[in-house]
């Protein structure tokens, strides 16, 4: 099922900053005074790819999003996001990070929350509520323009979150658990959602999950991290990620055995 | 939802100021009695050895019914007066309001200012308002413009203190979120520091026009032609107790009436927090 079903534009797109990968991530290591955080990560993402990252919890996913995004430097190693010279700021032009937390600003809208990143990227506020606005129904906010954050479930609070992520204008998303907070039915319809998306714009994405099949489905390739210090234990490549039949990819043979062995390398077996 | 908990709220307010009113009522009843009977003026006069005859003393204590009547009959002085000493305050308020908040924004953004002038803002409130008062007539006159300065300097400290208080207090990852989303230093201030603090500056805002009542009497007593704090003084001077006293309700009255405005304020503007401070 897997090797038959054609997703749409996996192949990697021509990037803005030439040839190379999108985002590389080199050696990196981070601690927090005696705490060593990740001790050596490396990992490689061609523009257009999605690359998951699963491991237990505490052990570097969040500080590697920080890091890669710009607003943390690493003790150790290199970054580079479509060939940005080093330094924080290159990344923080060309990347957008979506924290755990979904930090929106309690006195603005649904609606002008979404469109944060595009109003403090200069468009007009008109123009940025209607590209914001856009994907509200579609992500069952439809109603909800104006209600404030703290009116909302934490699940529709994540998606406005996601939604001020994803039309912020940057083209390296990097996704911290983006959907935790969302229950089952509706996370596979935002991740079926987002599959639509991904295969019809040029996002790179860096996709956190604690949830192995979310990685799988919706990832390119995914590392899996050792527990505390992080380091990457090893790769798994999909085959043919991102269905647009997602209830029969994820149920697939081929599926299911990739979930195994990922499951595995989790709880500390070789593959 | 919305307006059935503001009526409830507004119920349980009125029966909540049930119990200060009685009790205001009360005080007020039994001071009018004492008044009255000249007990309180017997026992201030007996005090000094004087003999105790309660009429010739009325002045000393008077009722509350005196004073009722002064504000009635002095009403065209007392609007004059009052005219002036709110536009102090009001002028004075505003003048530390910009002031307080722009230091604010700057010691936040720079720690190299912070360091030098917070030392400063705060040996300021040390300054002995009532020394430096005729000082400052003295150098600037008469006018209105040293009233306005001393209400400031009184004004310019809570709102200084707790308006930085509120921007230093923003939740960091939303600094982080703020940046990673494209924002510069000024769009995270503007667009997230800024109103995070807000419930901050009305706090400060508050606590200063409270005292700004305060800062334009002893402005007045250093040297003026006019307003509350004049009135109190030639008064007073003129064993005209009644007068101060209803003079002093005046001033009372002004310091509730702006509080309560700013308070109303804040619920209009802070409409995301459930509770408002204060
Ligand atoms: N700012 C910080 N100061 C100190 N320790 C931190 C800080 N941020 C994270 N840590 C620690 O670093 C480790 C990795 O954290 P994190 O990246 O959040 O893990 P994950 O996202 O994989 O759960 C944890 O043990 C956490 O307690
Ligand atoms: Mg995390």
């Amino acid at each position: 099922m897997l090797a038959t079903t054609g997703a749409p534009d996996s192949e990697p797109q021509e990037i803005p900053g030439g040839p190379g990968p999108a985002v590389s991530v080199r050696a990196v290591g981070h601690s927090f005074g005696e705490l060593v955080a990740l001790e050596r990560i490396d990992l490689e993402l061609p523009a257009g790819g999605v690359l998951g990252i699963v491991g237990p919890s505490g052990c570097g996913k969040s500080t590697l999003l920080e890091i890669v995004s710009g607003l943390t430097e690493p003790d150790s190693g290199e970054i580079s996001i479509l060939g940005a010279a080093p330094g924080p700021d290159g990344r923080l032009a060309r990347s957008v990070l979506m924290p755990q937390r979904d930090l929106l600003l309690p006195w603005l809208s649904a609606l002008d929350n979404a469109a944060l990143g595009l109003s403090l990227g200069g468009a007009s506020r008109q123009d940025a509520r209607e590209r914001a606005g856009g994907d509200f129904e579609r992500l069952g906010l439809g109603g909800f323009e104006q209600a404030r954050p703290q009116e909302l479930s934490g699940g529709m609070r994540q998606r406005v979150a996601f939604l001020r992520t994803l039309v912020s204008g940057k083209q390296v998303l990097l996704l911290d658990e983006p959907f935790a907070s969302l229950d089952a039915i509706t996370r596979a319809e935002t991740q079926a959602w987002l599959a639509g998306v991904l295969a019809a714009d040029s996002h790179t994405v860096l996709l956190v999950t604690h949830d192995v099949e979310e990685a799988l489905y919706l990832s390119d390739r995914v590392a899996v991290l050792t527990p505390r210090p992080g380091r990457v234990a090893a790769t798994i490549e999909v085959p043919s990620p991102r269905a647009p039949d997602r209830a029969a990819a994820v149920t697939s043979t081929g599926f299911v055995e990739l979930r195994e062995r990922a499951l595995r390398l989790l709880a500390g077996e070789a593959a | 939802m919305r307006p059935g908990r503001r009526r409830s709220g507004a119920r349980s307010g009125l029966r909540r100021a049930l119990a200060p009113a009685a009790l205001l009522v009360g005080l007020v009843a039994i001071w009018e009695l004492a008044a009255q009977q000249g007990v309180l003026a017997d026992l201030l006069l007996t005090d000094q050895g004087a003999g105790g005859d309660g009429d010739s003393a009325d002045f000393l204590v008077p009722a509350p019914s005196d004073i009722a009547g002064k504000l009635w009959a002095e009403r065209g002085l007392l609007a004059g007066d009052t005219w002036v000493t709110l536009t102090e305050v009001l002028l004075g308020f505003v003048l530390a309001l910009a002031a307080g908040l722009a230091l604010a924004v700057v010691i936040h953004l720079s720690e190299t200012t912070r360091r030098a002038v917070y030392p400063l803002v705060v040996a300021s409130q040390t300054i002995p308002i009532v020394v430096i008062a005729p000082i400052l007539v003295v150098w600037f006159g008469f006018g209105i413009f040293p009233k306005l300065l001393i209400i400031s300097l009184i004004c310019f400290f809570p709102i200084t203190v707790n308006s930085y208080d509120g921007l230093r207090s923003v939740d960091p990852d939303l600094i982080k979120m703020m940046r990673t989303l494209g924002a510069n230093r000024l769009q995270t201030l503007r667009r997230a520091e800024l109103p995070w603090a807000l419930p901050f500056v009305f706090s400060g805002a508050k606590i200063a026009v409270a005292v700004a009542v305060i800062g334009a009497v002893f402005a007045e007593w250093a040297g003026a032609d006019s307003g509350l704090g004049h009135l109190i003084l030639v008064s007073s001077g003129e064993l005209s107790t009644a007068l101060s006293f209803a003079a002093i309700l005046v001033l009372a009255a002004i310091a509730i009436c702006l509080f309560a405005l700013l308070a109303l304020l804040e619920r209009r503007i802070v409409t995301w927090k459930e509770n408002p401070a204060g």
